[in-house]
């Protein structure tokens, strides 16, 4: 392994250290990709990508998770998100794509406003 | 599937619903241009009559649908290139010690349905965000460059208190990766 990779891995590890403690408990928004052959297939691997980029661009890391799940059982929707958030209704976004996945990020989970025209109830 | 690295990416789903704590990728291409795709776990192993179900587009362990195919496209794709799919796999009960699946594929490059590999690099940033605790070790060969992850020593350097997910350390994944495969093409 390269020399200078495994430096800039280590500073990376000192500088996360003190906020990895403070993540626990906070207010959580869960973003779940549906990652089973369907959504693979249907473009799910690049919608995953832009969401743990733009989450951390943004610096959302602290209250937003970004994970991984099965067969949605819509397999016909995808690549399909869910987004998860106490006291809140579930959101599913359908047929999605890296743009839109930066457009989510960016209105839902750093401004609060669900984007209507990617949702399942307007993709009917 | 657009890319064999989006059959390596949902293959490997399943040895992680098989229970792995290790699965080992690797594509090596040989001077004939023979692709060797091989994807090795330490998980539970299937049962011989499992391993002549999998290659069935109707066999399935997920419970939302009755198909699965995982395999199955795998296997059109190895085998439209002029190759084919090897499953060699042991229960715990058939070797307490060694027990895991070996899924191996081979393909050559040279043909005209050749499915290129794509992009490896987000496939393990994909593989290593969705299940950080499992280890990976990721080889890709060919005679013009020779790529190399081991999450082992990621994980010896983070310690226990940063996550192999963490957003950060998936951009440092990917940017190692993409380094390695760019230095090695000049």
């Amino acid at each position: 392994m390269k020399a200078m990779s495994i430096a800039e891995l280590t500073a990376l590890r000192d500088k996360m250290k003190d906020r990895v403690a403070m993540r626990e408990g906070s207010g959580q928004i869960r973003v779940v990709v549906g990652m089973a052959t369907c959504g693979i297939a249907a473009g799910a691997r690049p919608v995953l990508s832009a969401f743990v980029e733009k989450v951390g661009e943004a610096g959302l890391g602290d209250r937003v998770i970004v994970s991984q799940t099965g067969c949605i059982g819509i397999c016909q929707y995808e690549p399909v998100v869910e987004i998860f958030e106490d006291g809140k209704e579930k959101v599913t976004y359908v047929k999605m794509d890296a743009a839109k996945a930066a457009e989510v990020v960016e209105k839902h989970l750093k401004g609060g406003v669900v984007v209507d025209a990617y949702t399942i109830g307007q993709n009917k | 599937m657009k890319e064999l690295s989006l059959n390596v990416l949902d293959i490997t789903q399943n040895s992680i619903t098989a229970g792995a704590k290790h699965i080992e990728i690797s594509l090596i291409e040989n001077e004939e241009g023979i692709l060797t795709l091989s994807i090795a776990d330490d998980g539970c192993g299937m049962s011989q009559e499992t391993v002549r179900r999998v290659i069935d587009p109707f066999y399935t362990t997920r419970t939302t649908r009755k198909v699965g195919m995982g395999i199955p496209l795998l296997k059109l794709a190895a085998e439209q290139a002029g190759g084919e799919v090897k499953i060699v796999s042991k229960t715990v009960e058939d070797d307490p010690d060694g027990h895991g699946t070996v899924i191996s594929a081979t393909f050559d490059t040279g043909s005209i349905d050749f499915t290129p590999v794509g992009d490896m690099v987000s496939t393990m940033c994909t593989i290593i965000q969705g299940h950080p605790e499992v280890d990976y070790l990721f080889v890709h060969k060919t005679a013009s460059f020779d790529v190399s992850l081991d999450t082992a020593e990621l994980r010896a350097v983070l310690g226990e208190d940063v996550p192999l997910s963490d957003f950060a350390v998936i951009g440092w994944i990917s940017d190692y990766l993409q380094q390695q495969y760019q230095n090695e093409n000049q």
